[in-house]
């Protein structure tokens, strides 16, 4: 059995409480929400955490909710949650779609959208969704809340906007009415971190991109996006000619490196062809045509 | 005695042969198993292993005194510890030495190099961090095919071997008539050469290695709970190696979470937990995580084959020669019969009728983790099916003939049997055409076909991304390790025993030599007493496990089990039988030559109303019966089973695979498998072992590996990059049997527990291969590797991907 070296344990009871922890304890210590990426790390000995702070027992950012025009995601929803929502699934099937395809059951059953975020594994799954809805991360500290667009939160591999004595308490999505969305993961086996993925959402108005968002897993596309393919289709028709020229910018502007997932050379192919069908899939389900 | 007239128990077992439930269940579906890590002794320490993070590095110093220091640490166990009890180094089942805790050099990344002994777990693994190894880094071989170069670093320094054609040669070893291949080759109206990677995998059972040694020192007793699938070897091994007397030695292997053969050998954590508890008086538990598992206990497979099959034009097969470089690691620690250094790889002939074949085995050291015969292979019989059977497909492609088609040409005819193969096997039984048959049915084999064409047809046009493929695998396995007159590991003959008792009230005690490590030995052999004497399976208690309380053998591997200790159980219940008979007839006032036998019982011929039941035979054994003079008391039998031959189950196996041409995405759609490994003792249990070895198939086939980067750094050393099937990636089984018993084995039955480990890889790679109309493309078919093969630039799969 792996075991991590010693470390304290607290148990915040509210967010003010995991806040005042925080600034107790400094940088040494960290939030612990669903574990499965920290404690591996851990028992590894790859993260040393002088404390823990378990922020489960926090109530209120549990919550899937629609706030204005936009749904309100708390921090600590869990994956399986957020495959199972309804509401969710009802304005944006790219999470039941890549909730479907991130770990197994029981990493789902404990693991949460802000952990998640704030691991900021290159190749996470969760994280390309939120780029690609270009949803904002609601930040908070003694000093209050603050909000950074989801791509600015991503700041490199394993980086993000929370500063010392921060956390992330809440993740927001616009509403895109007459859009579909939809996720496309290549992995060696079910559970496995993705060779490469691509999430997408596609809003129509007639046969018109009116607007559209990429997130691109694995490949390093900085902050998981690639916009100029993008704005190569925002504006224009939604045919499979157009779809190829924002695929085809994926498959050049991602920046994959080799690794036992896989060659480069393969995985801009696979940014490439994810890209095409995550679009396809979208556009088709904007128009009703794919569930 | 078929399955439907087979008496029913009490509790309603089968008294013999037939379905129930697996006695051994009980316990362990109310997590009542009792593991190696379970055990916990009074005073009880904890070791852990510093391992290097080099694969080729000399030592240049080692300082544990801050290690020492620590409050909790109780010994700290270095190279030159060992050397001071000579233990330094130990010999491997290969004819090598291997080292325990390194004193000159690190030869392989995760390499042992100190043991520490704390009160408990956590200080132990915080003290490693305590140690300060200096090493002096060395280029690694890390590639098997440049082992041999006039510039590669020599790996065993240690030996000396001035006739060795270069440090790193270990042997070459042929089979086979090589003139009449050539000759045949060179007169052949088709030659199909293809090179393949058999890659390194590794057998992962779900419990680690692990043991708890307890040395007395009062009465110099050592007791070691440890995971082996082979307590007898073990028990001995430790006597020659340690100069232990070996009757104070007691091996107790509990229960023991898996071993495909991961859990023959014994590693350096043994004999450290040995000395640990030498030196400190107590207890030392050491059981490996997951990581140490993967990176240094026995791999299986490394073998770099180029086959060659010569045919005539309509496809009689007319010859078939490999070349191997076989990549050991950096110590010999194959396991298997000495005089065979390639384990049974010259079965590769398979299941076909010509009768020229060669190979020529040369077997090179790097610096990787030794090992090498494991993961249910039969003893290399993996390496030799998966050879045969692609490049059976090879050739069906390049003639343009259907692999079902070109292989129903070629299998042996039943007449044919024995059959001796042109590598020197004799194989006792078959009928290979009718399992083939078999299977292409259940597949509805033609209608695949057809839909395939289809599919193939709407991908040319464009209209779909999606592939078809459908693989064949025919194997033949030699397996039931063996005549002791040809079989031996380290001067042990491959013999059994085996000890059966029946109590006085009708109840029995069998006692083993063969470990279960998950095979439902418990269940099986009780069955088998069930069926000799008619005693119910669950009143017979099978003992296995402890040497203290078991006869001497060699142990479970190479699925010899059933054919040898089968054999050996089969044997002593006659044995009981026999005597029972004796018994009967005095208490019958009548001679044995009048009794006749039915299931539990002796009964007067003609007058079946007089007889004596089993139990009651029992009881009259150990009372005051007078019998006949030379007959002892009591009813109970002992055997020591060599076999005559190897026994040869064999079977068809037919994959179905979707290829998602657009991502190299492979799905396995259906598993066919036919099986024949003779009469079934628990056709559930015999299921079972099936389904487990198509799921180590397609994980082989599809994810499994272990390659190495260019600095020796092992590339699946977590489950995060060692990749392990699950059940969303295999589908539901479709089994069929056929039954041809084994005409030597008492019970005709044969071994059927790496079968389908054996005979599954080849047929997931020739579907996936049928699929995308690709010659070769080596296992793990990856995406990746997939994609890569179909654009013509195949990856190299045992290297780091760059």
């Amino acid at each position: 059995m792996q075991v991590p070296e010693t470390f304290d344990y607290e148990r915040a009871t509210s967010v003010d409480d995991a806040l005042a922890l925080l600034a107790k304890h400094g940088d040494e210590a960290r939030l612990i929400a669903g574990g499965h990426s920290l404690l591996p790390m851990m028992k590894l000995r790859l993260a040393v955490p002088e404390v823990l702070i378990d922020i489960n027992d926090i109530a209120g950012l549990d919550h899937i909710r629609i706030e204005g025009d936009e749904i309100a995601i708390g921090a600590m929803v869990r994956h399986a949650a957020l495959k199972d929502s309804a509401l969710l699934f009802e304005h944006y099937q790219v999470f039941r779609d890549a909730e479907s395809v991130i770990a197994d059951p029981l990493v789902r059953n404990r693991g949460t959208i802000g952990g998640s975020f704030c691991q900021a594994d290159p190749a996470e799954d969760l994280s390309a969704v939120g780029s690609a809805l270009r949803g904002s991360c609601v930040i908070t500290s003694v000093e209050g809340t603050r909000t950074v667009p989801m791509r600015d939160f991503h700041q490199g591999p394993y980086e993000t906007a929370v500063a010392d004595g921060e956390m992330l308490t809440e993740v927001r999505f616009p509403i895109r009415p007459g859009s579909g969305s939809a996720y496309e993961k290549v992995e060696r086996r079910i559970g496995d971190w993705a060779v490469a993925a691509v999430g997408a959402f596609v809003q129509l108005d007639g046969d018109v991109v009116s607007d559209v968002g990429l997130g691109l897993s694995a490949v390093r596309a900085p902050h998981y996006t690639i916009p100029e393919a993008e704005e190569a289709l925002r504006g224009k028709p939604a045919t499979r000619e157009n779809f190829e020229v924002a695929a085809q910018l994926c498959h050049d502007l991602c920046d994959p490196t080799s690794d036992q997932r896989g060659p480069s050379d393969y995985k801009r192919h696979l940014a490439r062809e994810l890209t095409l069908r995550a679009l396809t899939r979208s556009a088709a389900r904007a128009r009703g045509e794919d569930s | 005695m078929t399955a439907t007239d087979v008496p029913v128990s009490a509790e309603g077992n089968p008294i013999g042969f037939g379905r129930m439930l697996r006695k051994e269940d009980a316990r362990f579906l109310r997590g009542r198993g009792k593991y190696v890590d379970d055990v916990q002794l009074k005073g009880m320490l904890h070791g852990a292993i510093l391992r290097s993070p080099f694969a080729h590095a000399r030592i240049v110093s080692i300082d544990t005194s801050a290690a020492e220091a620590h409050p909790k640490v109780k010994a700290v166990v270095t190279g030159a510890v060992l050397e001071t009890l000579n233990l330094a180094w130990m010999p491997t089942l290969s004819q090598d030495t291997q080292s325990v805790l390194v004193t000159d050099k690190v030869r392989f990344q995760g390499q042992e190099v100190a043991f520490v002994v704390a009160e408990d777990h956590y200080s132990a693994r915080d003290a490693l961090d305590l140690i300060e190894v200096e090493y002096e880094q060395l280029p690694a071989v890390y590639d098997a095919k440049k082992a041999l170069d006039a510039d590669a670093p020599a790996i065993r320094d240690d030996l000396d071997r001035p006739d060795a054609p270069h440090p790193n040669h270990i042997y070459d070893w042929e089979a086979g008539n090589k003139e009449h291949t050539e000759e045949v080759f060179a007169n052949a109206e088709v030659v199909v050469t293809q090179e393949m990677l058999y890659p390194r995998v590794h057998p992962a059972p779900m419990e680690t290695c692990g043991s708890v040694a307890d040395m007395d020192p009062v009465s110099g007793k050592l007791t070691i709970w440890t995971t082996t699938q082979a307590p007898h070897a073990h028990r001995t091994l430790y006597a020659l190696v340690a100069g232990l007397p070996e009757h104070k030695i007691q091996v107790i292997s509990p229960d023991i979470g898996g071993g495909f053969g991961n859990k023959v050998g014994i590693y350096p954590g043994y004999v450290c937990s040995i000395v640990g508890s030498i030196l400190t008086g107590k207890p030392v538990k050491w059981v490996e995580d997951r990581s140490e598992n993967l990176m240094s206990t026995s791999f299986a497979r490394d073998y770099h084959m180029t086959g060659a099959i010569a045919a005539t034009r309509d496809g009689k097969i007319q010859g078939l020669k490999v070349d191997v470089l076989a990549d050991h690691g950096a110590f010999n620690g194959v396991a298997q019969p000495t005089k065979y250094p390639a384990g049974f790889f010259h079965i590769f002939t398979g299941s076909y009728d010509y009768d020229a074949a060669h190979c020529n085995v040369k077997a090179v050291y790097t610096n990787k983790a030794p090992g090498g015969v494991a993961y249910a292979c039969s003893f290399r019989v993996t390496e030799a099916v998966y050879l045969v059977e692609r490049m059976v497909d090879c050739l069906a492609q390049e003639l343009g003939m259907d692999p079902a088609e070109l292989r129903m040409k070629n299998l042996l005819q039943p007449e044919q049997f024995p059959y001796t193969t042109p590598t020197g096997w004799e194989y006792d039984s078959g009928d290979y055409p009718r399992a083939l048959n078999k299977a292409m049915e259940i597949a509805g084999y033609d209608a695949l076909r057809t839909e395939q064409a289809e599919m193939r047809r709407a991908y040319e046009a464009g209209e779909s991304q999606n592939l078809m493929g459908i693989g064949i695998s025919f194997f033949t396995e030699g397996v039931g390790a063996g005549p002791k007159k040809h079989m031996d590991i380290l001067g042990l003959g491959m013999a059994d025993g085996c000890e059966l008792r029946i109590h006085p009230t009708g109840k029995g005690v069998i006692r083993l030599s063969v470990q279960s490590q998950g095979q439902g030995h418990e269940t099986t052999f009780a069955q088998i007493v069930a069926q000799e004497l008619g005693i119910p399976p669950e009143d017979i208690d099978v003992v296995h496990g402890d040497t203290d309380n078991t006869p001497f053998g060699l142990g479970t591997y190479g699925s010899r089990s059933t054919p040898v200790s089968g054999a050996a159980a089969a044997v002593v219940s006659r044995r009981v039988r026999d005597k029972a008979r004796i018994i009967a007839a005095a208490a019958l006032e009548c001679s044995p030559d009048d009794l006749e036998w039915e299931p539990g019982r002796w009964f007067v011929k003609g007058d079946p109303d007089r007889g004596q039941t089993i139990q009651e035979i029992a009881m009259a054994a150990h009372g005051s019966l007078e019998l006949p003079e030379g007959v002892e008391g009591h009813l109970d039998a002992t055997a020591v089973y060599d076999p005559p031959e190897l026994t040869y189950p064999f079977g068809a196996y037919i994959c179905v695979t979707d290829v998602d041409a657009g991502t190299g995405q492979v799905k396995v759609r259906r598993f066919i498998a036919v099986d024949d490994c003779g009469p079934r003792i628990n056709p559930m249990i015999v299921d079972g072992q099936i389904h487990g070895g198509l799921a180590d198939g397609i994980g082989m086939a599809l994810m499994e590996l272990i390659a190495f980067d260019s600095n020796g750094t092992n590339l699946g050393g977590s489950f995060m990059d060692y990749l392990l099937p699950t059940a969303m990636e295999c589908p539901s089984y479709e089994l069929g049997e056929t039954v041809t018993p084994s005409p030597h084995h008492p019970l005709g039955v044969k071994g059927v527990g790496e079968s389908a480990t054996v005979g599954s890889p080849a047929a997931v790679v020739n579907s996936v291969l049928d699929a995308i109309q690709i010659r070769a493309a080596d296992m793990p078919l990856t995406p990746a590797v997939v994609w890569r093969a179909m654009q013509g630039s195949p990856l190299r799969n045992d290297l780091a991907i760059e």
